[in-house]
């Protein structure tokens, strides 16, 4: 038996710690298994699904910047039905809760993902991503409309029993507004925050580097805009918000969980350091053996401002 | 695949910034195949953030060594290990080169850095089966022949050996290959790897490309490094998982 209890609640799901791995980055779970056991976590956040199989954007989808990275994926995914057939024996055999996340073009689609889905009870909740900057249609489209960000909200949460997180942007002006609407058309959590839409060119050529020339920019760099959202929402509306951005160590997990974070995701560091969930989950315990801290959740929006 | 922090043995200065680097590394060393790399994390500090790709150059016992030269800030910082100094490496990743098979000559095509993953696959294949080895760059100062066999030259300005292209070379002496079982291994910059593909085609050669791609993992977590397929267009390959080598007739060059 631990001696601290971090089991933490997102609204009706229960997780026996806060560390989620953040959707992309840790593809379906098995390339990450050989490093972090799985059943350690708090969950892991499927690579986005779409209800057919993507191809995503043509090379370059990466590089490097400052503390921080640009990717344009382009939502690169096997779809629903084979990640059904193929993928979910996989996750089966852990004892780990499994989050899907669901990316679409039009409403009808993220409803038609969900309907299926949540017929398979591995999956335990479902993020929506409404956030994602590098696809033309879908995506950001929707994640900067608050009215939208309602709708899907509301429209998913009709067809699934399953707890519902959306995963907003923070390339908006007020990002409490999209927490509220989801909050008041029955959403469960939100995910804060997705990677802000930037680019990077090449000097000598003046072409982007990227081939869809603008990408998502995750990584330390963005640690404290990220931050500060899940701050703002925190301080205007009664939502369990999970942090993401830029967390590289425990000492980043802490720092969320006081600005408001229930839990938190690691996204960008599984590439530099694939057993870091592990090691992180270890540090924050003996974090909080440390400094008297017996309930990890008590650290939420504990910020004395 | 291992993560893994080992020292550094040697780093030798080959030519103007190009360098090898030998970790004492018998965990991997004893376990890579030529063709295979691995992710480099070259400082504990945010920058750089990512991991560098490099093939492995050689195994010597229990050492792995690379060949590289200074891009930009990671190979600088790379090129600056000392012996004792320790690297944080995660390999062996990808699928390398497949040196069984039925030919009896091993001809390599590498283009300047691209001969890298070289010295490695001519030591295995050893005195299995003949070896030519054809290596060019655009001057004499991007020709490496470090650890290689046979090896004939090219410069783009003739400033050593054959003046054109490697595949230029390699065409003008394939008659002397005639009647040999051949299959060859290429490796170097896309232009070069698409000649060296249209060559093979047009011969009906047994040809395996190294590829490369700006990577963040190196190991299929993040989707980042996607390779057209031929027979497949409908999805992507990755580099680092299902490459960096590939029959050239598998991909898009
Ligand atoms: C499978 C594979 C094997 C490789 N093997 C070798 C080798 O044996 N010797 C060698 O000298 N080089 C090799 N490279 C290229 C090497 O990874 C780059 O030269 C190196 O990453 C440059 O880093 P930098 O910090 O010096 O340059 P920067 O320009 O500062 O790097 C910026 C970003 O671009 C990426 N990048 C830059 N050039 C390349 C490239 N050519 N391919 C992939 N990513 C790149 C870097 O990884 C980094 O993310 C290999 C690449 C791949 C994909
Ligand atoms: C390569 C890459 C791919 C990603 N793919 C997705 C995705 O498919 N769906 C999604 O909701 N978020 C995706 N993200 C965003 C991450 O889940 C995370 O929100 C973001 O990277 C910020 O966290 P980090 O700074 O810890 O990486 C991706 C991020 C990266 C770097
Ligand atoms: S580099 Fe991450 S999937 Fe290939």
């Amino acid at each position: 038996m631990s001696k601290v209890d971090l089991s933490v609640n997102i609204g009706p799901l229960k997780l026996r710690n806060p560390i989620l791995l953040a959707s992309g980055t840790v593809g379906y779970g098995n390339e990450i298994s050989e490093f972090t056991d799985l059943n350690k976590l708090g969950g892991i956040i499927t690579k986005s699904l779409s209800l057919r199989p993507r191809k995503g954007n043509p090379p370059q989808r990466i590089v490097e910047t400052p503390a921080g990275m640009l990717n344009a994926i382009g939502l690169a995914n096997v779809g629903v039905e084979v990640f059904l057939k193929e993928k979910i024996p996989f996750l089966k055999k852990y004892d780990v809760p499994l989050i899907c996340n669901i990316a679409a073009s039009t409403i009808e689609e993220y409803v038609e993902c969900t309907k299926i889905l949540t017929e398979e009870e591995t999956i335990k909740a479902f993020e929506i991503n409404v956030s994602c900057p590098n696809v033309r249609e879908g995506g950001l489209q929707f994640g900067n409309d608050v009215s939208a960000v309602g709708k899907i909200t509301a429209k998913v949460k009709a067809v699934t029993g399953k707890p519902v997180i959306i995963k907003l942007s923070p390339n908006v002006s007020y990002i409490a507004d999209f927490a509220r609407a989801v909050k008041e058309n029955g959403g469960d959590a939100v995910s804060a925050i997705n990677t802000l839409v930037g680019t990077s060119f090449n000097i000598f050529s003046r072409k982007p580097k990227i081939y869809n020339v603008n990408g998502g920019l995750s990584g330390p760099a963005i640690k404290p805009i990220a931050l500060a959202k899940v701050l703002e929402i925190s301080r205007n509306v009664d939502i369990p918000v999970i942090g993401s951005g830029g967390i590289m160590d425990w000492k980043d997990v802490v720092e969320f969980m006081i600005a408001g974070s229930s839990a938190i995701q690691l996204g960008t560091i599984n590439f530099i350091d694939p057993s870091a969930p592990g090691k992180i989950l270890e540090q924050l315990e003996e974090y909080c053996i440390k400094y008297n801290i017996s309930k990890i959740s008590d650290l939420t929006a504990s910020y004395i401002i | 695949m291992l993560i893994i922090k080992s020292p550094v043995e040697k780093t030798i200065e080959l030519d103007h910034d190009i360098y090898l680097l030998k970790i004492r590394c018998p965990e991997i060393a004893g376990i890579i195949k030529p063709g295979e790399f691995l992710n480099i994390r070259v400082s504990e500090s945010m920058y750089p953030l990512l991991r560098r790709p490099f093939s492995v150059c050689d195994v010597e016992g229990d050492d792995l060594c690379l060949m590289f030269n200074i891009f930009g800030e990671g190979t600088r910082m790379l090129s600056r290990k000392h012996k004792g100094d320790l690297i944080d490496i995660l390999g062996p990743l990808g699928k390398g080169f497949n040196i069984e098979g039925d030919y009896d000559t091993a001809v390599i095509v590498g283009g300047g850095l691209g001969a890298a993953p070289f010295p490695y696959l001519t030591r295995r294949i050893g005195s299995r089966k003949n070896i030519f080895t054809f290596i060019g760059g655009k001057t004499h100062r991007d020709v490496i022949t470090y650890g290689m066999k046979n090896v004939s030259t090219a410069t783009d300005d003739g400033s050593k050996g054959f003046k054109g292209t490697v595949v230029e070379l390699f065409k003008s002496r394939f008659s002397e290959f005639r009647g040999t079982k051949m299959k060859i291994f290429g490796c170097g910059p896309n232009a070069m790897l698409r000649s060296l593909k249209e060559f093979c085609i047009a011969n009906d050669l047994e040809c395996e490309v190294s590829t490369e791609c700006v990577m963040a993992c190196g190991f299929g977590i993040c989707q980042g490094c996607p390779i057209e397929s031929t027979e497949h267009p409908e999805k992507y390959f990755l580099v680092c998982k299902d490459g960096p080598v590939f029959n050239v007739n598998d991909v898009v060059l």
